[in-house]
């Protein structure tokens, strides 16, 4: 089988359709157009439904509309526009509909500009927009992971009636690798709950309205139940060298490849680096991180914000080891030789 | 009738009212269940034109038959439970989505009849941007816009369809114009734009124009039944509470200073849409065998050989923007992928691109490749002066550097690297083409790395050229370059 050189945006809309994506509804934006731009293309080919929306607020609205339709449905963008979606992705949420979500992570605040960061983390993966609730965060780190876990995502997304987010960053979005293509189509099973307009769905309703108190607090129960499954069922990470690690280094998209890439020269030079990369976000691997905890000196995290995830970790680690951060905002990538030098100026060089 | 709408005591005093069906719709629950087990009274003020509304359209939809086909949104304001009411496929929206939801669903069920249903703060205030691109695109749905003139289930705010003078809570002493801005007429807005078929305003001020909203629903829904596009029609409606009006009241009042601002009538009714609608049904359905052609998931390997590289290759690629250099980076990527090797490109981009220079970096490499990132290069080629600048000294000793010679006057400086100069830009026009430089400069390159080889670069390039007539010129390229390293290899 063919490898295919592609874009890790590109790579979104092939993992997409063939995992049985019907409609894709957007609003461009840089560093995501890329996946418009596929889906504007492969979509109508394939027989499924391409739609400039007038914006993000109606895009992620039209989302919600053909998934209480029974369709499999995406979008991309990038910070500004996930902003925008804050209201439909808590509506989603709120009537648990099921939708995939990408983001490709540009610099902010405001406007910033199109270069990568993940300072995102927060809002997507704490809740994005009102209320008590999440979704399955997938982060990516390369072209064939952004086919593979958008590939995933709607099966994922239909299990849990949750929006699963596809987080990377304008680097794994920009990024040309070789992507080997998943080779069966998924297909789009019936739902029970969904609005076909028919005689059989007919009394179907989705709504997030509860209005006595206690059946409101039975719902988020309901949903926090969800996300503890969740929890439980599809935690997922990546681990390198970490049987006899001093040193752990915590990181995930773009950042993990450049991590990885300096926790193999630290061992050359006798640094004994392990490496962790959650491949779920949300969930997170706090509990492999605990178990870790105790034999480490410390855990370094490295990300493109002002320390997001490293709270995660200093969550999970409950103060048994310390947990430093590494960080990078504007744009700003390390090389891998900026990671190694540090930490060995940290350890003394053993 | 919708009870507890008191629809009764709203029409006592017109008697043409018993023209109007007394028998509840079928489209309409005969109990409110979702409202209260049991429950046979609305959640709707007395007076309020809610109610009368919600019984006309579900008359429609008993009349054309079309009860198991409907989805109704319901929207953000008084109107919020209209699924306590109809019996047909529900769904809520956030405050002003609906069209855009609508437009969603029906663009997944051709056969359903979807209707957006919202009141002036909804559709004229927060959702003014989703009900005019649906109506501009022509979606296939009908709206039925509730125009009280005020903010019905939020206590009786100003809504952009307030009259001047009218007094809200927060207009205390009336609309000023010269603060709040004029009333928004939404059917003439909607009637600017070209795609809908029916655009109607109607009033339940007296009985015989409540028989008229009537019409005007049901045609409204026909035409999406028949498939003929957008339709909305604007429903001027008593607010009694809000308005500090008795039901009679409101009506008057509503007639005597709704209806000036906002004229009653038919502003649009199209025999035909205009443009034919995509059916996508018959538009037929791809097979999975077509679409996993389509996206080439079946296509052969073009070319495995089995080449070692001396070590991993850091290929940084840096010209002006319109070089050419992003794709001979990707041509490089993909030379690489037909050796059977890992590779990874990587462009800069932004507003650098525009005019400034490029660069692309390229991994080569036997293992699964960490960093992307070309920090430290081990080959470089410059197209240009600024590049050959920015770039010489982070090349790694050892390394290489191929300049293009015929756009860097001066020489590489480095004595720690192999440096080629090819006046690539010279011998590309001399060809006949300058856009076939990089080929020379990459067949160098192939050369004295050993990266990639000579062969699968010829099979490569009419693979990713899309002008199959410039296959020829590019083949000549790499035979230039041969013969240009021959000559000046000491
Ligand atoms: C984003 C958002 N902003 C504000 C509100 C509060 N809100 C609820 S209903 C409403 C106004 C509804 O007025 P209108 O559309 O005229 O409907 P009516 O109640 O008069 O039928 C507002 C502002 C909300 N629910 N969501
Ligand atoms: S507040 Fe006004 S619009 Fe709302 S139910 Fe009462 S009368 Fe009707």
């Amino acid at each position: 089988m063919g490898k295919h050189l592609m874009k890790g945006n590109e790579a979104v809309i092939y993992g997409a359709l063939l995992g049985g994506a019907t409609h894709y509804f957007g609003y461009p934006i840089t560093p995501a157009s890329e996946i418009a731009h596929a889906a504007a293309n492969l979509f109508p080919r394939c027989g499924k439904h391409f739609l400039q929306a007038e914006c993000e607020v109606s895009s992620i609205s039209m989302l919600y509309g053909a998934a209480a339709a029974g369709a499999r449905v995406i979008t991309g963008s990038s910070g500004p526009g996930l902003s925008l979606m804050a209201e439909g992705l808590s509506y989603l949420s709120g009537s648990e509909l099921p939708c995939v979500v990408v983001d490709v992570q540009r610099a902010g605040p405001g406007l910033g500009y199109i270069w990568p960061e993940q300072a995102d983390y927060n809002f997507i993966v704490h809740g994005a927009g009102h209320g008590s609730h999440s979704g399955v965060v997938l982060a990516p780190n390369s072209a064939q992971e952004m086919c593979d876990f958008t590939y995933k995502a709607f099966e994922l997304a239909e299990r849990y009636r949750c929006t699963v987010f596809v987080l990377s960053d304008a680097y794994i979005g920009q990024i040309m690798e070789p992507v080997d293509l998943p080779r069966q189509i998924q297909s789009n099973p019936h739902k029970d709950w969904a609005l076909y307009g028919d005689a059989e769905s007919r009394h179907n309703l989705l709504s997030s309205i509860y209005l006595k108190m206690e059946e409101l607090e039975g719902h988020n129960q309901h949903l926090q139940d969800k996300y503890r499954r969740m929890a439980e069922e599809i935690v997922d990470f990546e681990e390198f060298e970490t049987a006899d690690a001093d040193y752990l280094f915590v990181a995930y998209g773009i950042t993990s490849r450049i991590c990885h890439s300096a926790q193999q020269l630290l061992r050359n030079k006798g640094i004994k680096v392990g490496m962790l990369r959650p491949k779920t976000l949300f969930p997170f691997p706090d509990v492999r991180l605990r178990e870790l905890a105790g034999q480490l000196k410390k855990i370094i995290v490295a990300e493109l914000s002002n320390g997001q995830m490293v709270r995660d970790v200093r969550l999970a680690v409950e103060g048994r080891v310390p947990v430093d951060l590494y960080n990078w905002m504007g744009g700003r990538i390390p090389s891998t030789e900026e990671i190694v030098h540090r930490l060995e100026a940290e350890t003394g060089g053993l | 009738m919708l009870a507890g709408v008191k629809p009764s005591c709203f029409f006592m005093e017109n008697k043409e009212m018993h023209t109007i069906k007394h028998q509840k719709a079928r489209s309409l629950y005969p109990t409110f269940e979702r409202k209260a087990p049991g429950a046979e009274v609305s959640h709707y003020c007395p007076g309020c034109g809610h109610g009368t509304v919600h019984n006309l359209i579900a008359e429609a939809i008993d009349d054309l038959g079309i009860q198991d086909r409907v989805v109704f949104c319901s929207p953000v304001g008084c109107s919020v439970f209209a699924y306590y009411y109809f019996d047909v496929g529900n769904i809520q929206c956030a405050h002003g989505r609906a069209p855009a939801v609508a437009s969603a669903i029906r663009r997944t069920h051709d056969d359903a009849i979807v209707i957006s249903y919202q009141g002036d703060g909804d559709l004229a205030g927060i959702g003014m941007s989703q009900i005019v691109h649906a109506a501009n695109r022509g979606e296939n749905i009908t709206v039925f816009f509730i125009n009280n003139a005020i903010y019905g289930m939020t206590g009786g705010q100003m809504a952009p369809t307030t009259i001047l003078n009218q007094k809200t809570v927060t207009t205390p002493s009336g609309r000023h114009a010269a603060n709040e801005g004029f009333p928004i007429g939404i059917s003439e807005i909607i009637n600017s734009l070209h795609a809908p078929v029916f655009v109607e305003r109607v009033s339940l001020a007296t009985a015989p124009k409540v028989m008229k909203a009537r019409m005007a629903i049901r045609k409204a829904l026909r035409n999406q039944v028949d498939k003929k596009g957008f339709s909305l029609v604007e429903i001027l409606s008593p607010c009694p509470v809000n308005w500090k009006m008795t039901a009679v009241e409101s009506r008057r009042w509503l007639e005597e200073n709704l209806e000036p601002v906002f004229p009653v009538g038919n502003l649009r009714d199209l025999a035909k849409g205009p443009f034919d609608r995509v059916d996508r049904k018959k538009a037929g359905r791809v097979s999975d065998r077509k679409i996993l052609e389509i996206l080439g998931v079946d296509e052969k390997e073009v070319h495995t050989s089995s080449i070692h590289l001396k070590e991993e290759q850091n290929v940084k690629i840096a010209g002006f923007g319109g070089q050419g250099v992003l794709s001979t980076g990707i041509l490089l990527a993909n030379c690489a992928i037909a050796e059977g090797l890992q590779t990874t490109w990587l462009p800069s981009y932004g507003a650098e691109m525009r005019g400034g220079t490029a660069n692309a970096s390229v991994n080569i490499s036997h293992e699964a490749i960490g960093s992307p990132i070309v920090s430290f290069p081990n080959v470089l080629m410059a197209m240009n002066l600024p590049s050959l600048d920015a770039f010489e000294d982070t090349v790694r000793p050892g390394g290489c550097i191929l300049v293009n010679s015929s756009m860097v006057p001066r020489q590489v400086r480095r004595t720690d690297v192999a440096a080629y100069h090819i006046p690539a830009t010279d011998m590309a026009n001399n060809i006949g083409s300058p856009q076939i430089a990089n080929v020379i400069l990459l067949t160098v390159y192939a050369l004295v790395s050993g990266a990639i080889t000579l062969e699968t670069l010829q099979k490569v390039i009419p693979l990713s050229i899309k002008r199959k007539n410039l296959v020829n010129i590019n083949m000549k390229a790499i035979e230039a370059g041969i013969a240009w390293l021959e000559e000046n290899r000491k």
